[in-house]
């Protein structure tokens, strides 16, 4: 596969390590079945629970009698909402991500309504997740069926039916801000309003103005593993938690939230992690497993099937949004405007702030307006999906423009670079770019020789695109760096490696200290091991975490000085640390290689260890692109992708496979959200596609070979200038692909997935229109 | 899940009376790629599962000119397309087996599972039905045999009647200029249910010019798949052209009556059976003329 970063040493930029491709610390553990899952830990005397789910999309819950099910042999106990303690309403800050633990609570177990077909309603634990799925047939729930909700436009109607009896709408004008009550009941949760200038105004000195409305769908993760933990209270109150997450410290906080009782009496081991895209935010099962060990007085495990994944778990948020651009005949933009409505699922929390924010923010406006909503509806409660609402937003906006460029017969990025925007100009957020390279993405785009190749073949175009994600948040790091004997150096952290960020992290220590990446062993440990850490998302831990580990190496560096300085009897300042060795300035020929002084510590006063912690976050934005070519079978309304190249400004590679690795994975499900995957409700708000068979991920053959054209224009926020990767390549494939069907079949398609059935609607409608 | 039992004959007697003396709660297990899932799944509970695999006449495969081909119920479809006489024969058939699933649950799904199983959209049963194909039935009162296509009688219904088993699938061997071809359309390009498919087989006349005669079947447009006869009819004394096979794609569209579901709309379908029909038709053509 072709990529721009496949360096070889001679030709190896500004770094020693960085930007080289090490063996992985963890591949062989991986690529030998050896890494244990989630669902591989047996502890002696493990109970297994299943969940017993909603079958209707909305009711009321009249009672749950659980008797027969708790006399089955082989059963051992049965949970319900009644077994987490009456927590106040309120939202708790967990770490920049404010949240309602009582409304975790009933997401996790259902209080006196369930919101969406699949609900989790009780649980129960037996010796056999056999025995325990049968006893979920005895437990008798007396519902009151309520009609459904089943998408914002009954959401939003006039006098709709409510999920929440307490709902009122927020009002709020920045993402950060808590906003203010209305006292507006209904099911819309939050309207987000962003200004620049006055769109009136912009529109009016347009040439041209262009107005359209789009549609995606409720689609999933669909990482491999499914969320699997086993939870083990003890007797003396302690609770340990093995589970398969992006944040061990997040799980710790929400069950200690949830169940009310102290973080300190909690510990929460990571298991490897099959996959997580930011669905496995959230954690499910962790409070549930924890309520029937504390009553069996054993370990619990619990593991979803797939159909629990689908049904019970977040996917991300459909959505409706209607896009307004209005232009000068050169193609400047002089105003834009989004109404965007973004569902939430059965409760609040739609990642609508994150679209909102980001959809015009890669373009230079005086005048915008974005106006978003955050709507409930009796579907699963929304969980983060890489660049949590950038890829929806982007599909509006990307397909826009590209309509526009066909108005004004320009070229697409043409019209892109014409209104790009710069260091310093203002994003929709108010807030000014800092140093992004936004015009270097679209012109390595123009200038890729994918640009301008022939198509080869009738009924086949081209279609391109760019998808901007503002990154401004991050939550913290810690890591500890500990120096042995032979001149190795373990780094410890609390970040779940989801996508190579052991070797991403480990590698910035090995630049830092003279090492090899090989010197350098990475462990993620529990989080009574390490200092506080925010989960591995929001494209932050190679960024972060290697921020704190090279502040450990850093401080590493510094005690050793102090040691070697103890040995030449010489302060810390007269050693300098200069390519890997300690040298003393005094006496130039007095030096240590890294390695010869590990092996003194043990005589200089003991072992180096050595903790950071980095709180600065906020990775930045960046942007990314995708180019493909498509062929359209007329006949059948099948696209085939027959070529496809992915851009990203990653700052500097850190491991360019892995970056690749990035960028091939989110072009995947990119194409997937664009072309293939949806939920299916039925009238009554009950998944009909709730299989891999039928929720139709891409499978290999499907995709075509994805070649990678990464970018490196330095991060100033980073000592070696390293972006983050792991959200942006999925935005810009669902705009391309749209750009792309809508240029071979010469038809506009406004609404996702674009299945062959409704391409084959949309050539009707061009040959019933005659165009 | 509740636990069942397990039980593998050796013989067709021993299997159809294990399988009588369950009625309805026994189920037959080949391949196990659809029954193992639906049983997980929770789609029925039973009491017993008759394994296929170890009754030698339904492993059995076997091809003479006389006879034509006879592929045993519990044959697993790599058996089927890695034949060399299928492969020269039975080439519409090889489509069919190839098809099913992937690599994996080729090492274990049969044609007799995917029939028995009588899903509207089960790929390979149009195939059986346009290469003229028979079952041959083991039950309680005696052996029968009936053409594929009277075998399926809804979805997920066919003839079987409790204690009844599939033995085997006879082909007739293929005459001179005669050719197949199956296909269906998926929006993935693997592992998927078909949202239409559709099997022809043609013999043409000794210049190879004209049709001498057709079989046209497809599926998942109706209950269960059809034969388009008159579609077919059609076709016989007709000259082997695109005008041809246009007129036969669009009379098949006539014996479809398809539901809107998630997987496709009535319309799709229904255009769908005329271009699949039309695909077909080219390519077994294209084969009987030896290109
Ligand atoms: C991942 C995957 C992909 C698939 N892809 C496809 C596909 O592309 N196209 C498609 O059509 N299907 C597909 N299937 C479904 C399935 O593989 C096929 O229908 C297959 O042909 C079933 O054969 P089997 O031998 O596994 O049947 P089994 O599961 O063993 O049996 C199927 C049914 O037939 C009955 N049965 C089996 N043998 C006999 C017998 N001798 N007498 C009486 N009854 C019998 C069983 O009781 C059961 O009801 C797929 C399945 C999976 C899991």
């Amino acid at each position: 596969m072709a990529t721009t970063a496949d360096r070889d040493a001679a030709a190896q930029g500004k770094f020693r390590v960085l930007g080289t491709r090490p063996v992985r610390h963890d591949g062989i553990e991986k690529v030998t079945g050896a890494a244990r899952y989630g669902a591989d830990m047996l502890l002696p005397g493990t109970l297994h629970g299943k969940v017993l789910r909603s079958p209707y999309a909305h009711a009321r819950i009249r009672s749950i009698d659980t008797s027969k099910a708790e006399a089955m042999p082989g059963v051992r106990a049965v949970a319900t909402s009644a077994d987490f303690p009456i927590i106040q309403n309120r939202e708790v800050n967990f770490a920049q991500s404010l949240q309602n633990p009582r409304l975790m609570a009933e997401n996790d177990l259902a209080d006196k309504k369930v919101l969406y077909k699949g609900h989790a309603v009780a649980a129960v634990v037996a010796t056999s997740p056999h025995e325990a799925e049968e006893a979920l047939n005895l437990i008798e729930v007396d519902y009151e069926v309520l009609p459904t909700v089943l998408g914002w436009r009954e959401a939003m109607k006039e006098n709709p039916v409510l999920l929440h009896d307490t709902l009122t709408e927020r009002m709020t004008v920045s993402r950060a801000d808590p906003g203010e009550d209305t006292g507006k009941p209904g099911n819309v949760a939050s309207h987000l309003q962003l200004k620049l200038g006055d769109v009136e105004q912009g529109f009016s000195e347009a040439d041209v103005i262009i107005e359209r409305e789009y549609n995606t769908q409720t689609v999933h993760q669909g990482y491999i593993e499914p969320f699997a933990c086993t939870a083990q209270w003890m007797p003396e109150g302690r609770l340990t938690i093995w589970t398969s997450t992006q944040g061990i410290f997040g799980v710790r906080g929400n069950v200690a939230a949830i169940l009310d009782i102290p973080e300190s009496m909690i510990k929460v081991v990571p298991m490897e992690i099959g996959g997580g895209f930011g669905g496995k935010g959230t954690g499910y099962l962790e409070p549930v497993a924890a309520v029937l060990s504390r009553k069996t007085g054993q370990p619990v495990k619990m593991v979803m099937s797939r159909k629990e994944v689908f049904e019970g778990t977040g996917p991300s948020s459909g959505s409706f949004i209607r896009c307004k651009i209005g232009a000068k005949n050169d193609g400047t933009f002089t105003a834009a405007q989004l109404y965007m409505v973004y569902e939430a699922g059965a409760y609040p929390g739609s990642p609508m702030a994150g679209g909102a924010t980001s959809g015009l923010s890669a373009y230079k406006l005086e005048h915008a307006l974005v106006d978003g909503y955050d709507v409930v509806c009796n579907k699963p409660k929304t969980a983060a999906y890489r660049a949590p609402g950038h890829p929806q937003v982007c599909f509006a906006v990307e397909s826009c423009i590209d309509e526009l460029a066909q108005m004004l017969d320009m070229d697409p990025m043409d019209l892109r670079i014409k209104n790009v925007a710069q260091e310093g100009d203002r994003a929709t957020t108010g807030v000014p770019h800092a140093h992004v390279g936004l015009r270097e993405v679209m012109e390595a785009i123009k200038a890729h020789p994918h640009y301008n190749a022939p198509l080869g073949g009738p009924n086949r175009a081209r279609g391109v695109a760019t998808g901007y994600r503002l990154n401004g948040g991050g939550s913290g790091s810690s890591a500890t760096i500990n120096v042995l004997a032979n001149g190795t150096v373990n780094v410890t952290t609390g970040s779940m490696d989801l996508s190579g960020t052991r070797v991403a992290v480990a590698m910035q220590v090995a630049e830092v200290l003279g090492l090899s990446a090989e010197d350098v062993t990475p462990q993620v440990v529990d989080t009574d091991s390490v200092g506080w850490t925010g989960g591995s998302g929001g494209s932050r831990i190679t960024f972060d975490t290697g921020r704190a580990a090279i502040a450990a190496a850093q401080l590493a560096i510094d005690q050793m000085r102090d040691r070697a300085a103890l040995l030449w009897e010489l302060e810390q300042d007269d050693v300098e640390f200069v390519d890997g060795n300690f040298v003393s300035k005094k006496n130039p020929e007095d030096r240590f290689t890294f390695r010869e002084l590990a092996g003194r510590l043990m005589a200089t006063g003991g072992p180096v260890t050595c903790s950071a912690m980095d709180t600065q976050g906020g990775v930045g934005g960046a942007l990314a692109g995708n180019i493909f070519d498509v062929e359209v079978d007329p006949e059948t309304g099948k696209v085939d992708i027959i070529r496809a190249t992915a851009f990203l400004d990653i700052g500097q590679a850190a491991h360019p496979s892995y970056v690749e690795g990035q960028m091939q994975g989110g072009t995947l499900q990119g194409i997937g959200w664009a072309l293939n995957e949806e939920y299916f409700f039925s009238e009554d708000g009950v998944m009909a596609n709730s299989s891999l068979l039928d929720y139709r991920m891409p499978t290999t053959l499907d995709l075509p070979m994805i070649d990678c054209e990464i970018i490196e224009y330095a991060n100033p926020r980073h000592p070696y200038g390293l972006r983050g990767a792991g959200e942006h390549p999925i935005i810009a494939p669902l705009p391309a692909l749209g750009n792309a069907v809508s240029r071979a079949i010469n038809q506009r398609v406004y609404t996702l997935p674009i299945t062959p059935g409704s391409v084959l609607e949309s050539i009707n409608e061009r040959d019933a229109n005659g165009s | 899940m509740r636990d069942f039992e397990y039980v593998a004959p050796t013989t067709i007697d021993e299997a159809v009376r294990l399988m009588a003396e369950s009625g309805n709660r026994a189920k037959a297990l080949a391949g196990g790629t659809d029954v193992i899932v639906q049983l997980r799944g929770g789609r029925f509970d039973i009491d017993r599962l008759v394994d296929m695999k170890k009754i030698p006449e339904l492993n059995e495969m076997s091809y003479s000119e006389a006879d034509g081909l006879t592929v045993g119920a519990a044959v697993p479809c790599h058996r089927i397309y890695e034949d060399a006489t299928v492969q020269e024969q039975y080439p519409g058939l090889v489509d069919a087996a190839f098809l099913i699933g992937g690599i994996q649950i080729q090492g274990r799904a049969t044609l007799g599972g995917n029939l028995c199983n009588s899903s509207p959209s089960g790929d390979t049963i149009p195939a059986l039905m346009a290469l003229g194909g028979t079952c041959d039935i083991a039950g309680p009162n005696g052996r029968r045999s009936l053409p594929v296509e009277d075998f399926c009688t809804g979805p997920g219904r066919n003839v079987l009647q409790d204690g009844e088993i599939l033995v085997g699938l006879n082909f007739p061997s293929p005459k001179a200029n005669s050719g197949a071809a199956f296909l269906r359309f998926i929006p993935r390009n693997e592992m998927d249910i078909a949202i239409a498919n559709a099997a022809a087989s043609v013999v043409l006349d000794d210049s190879k010019e004209n049709i001498v005669s057709a079989r046209i079947a497809v599926g998942a447009v109706a209950p269960t798949p059809m034969m388009a006869t008159a579609a077919a009819d059609g076709l016989a004394g007709k000259a082997a052209s695109e005008e041809s096979i246009e007129a036969a794609g669009e009379a098949a569209k006539a014996v479809a009556s398809p539901i809107n579901d998630m997987r496709g709309t009535v319309t799709q379908r229904v255009h769908l059976v005329g271009v699949l029909t039309k695909r077909a038709l080219r390519t077994a053509i294209s084969r009987a003329k030896g290109e």
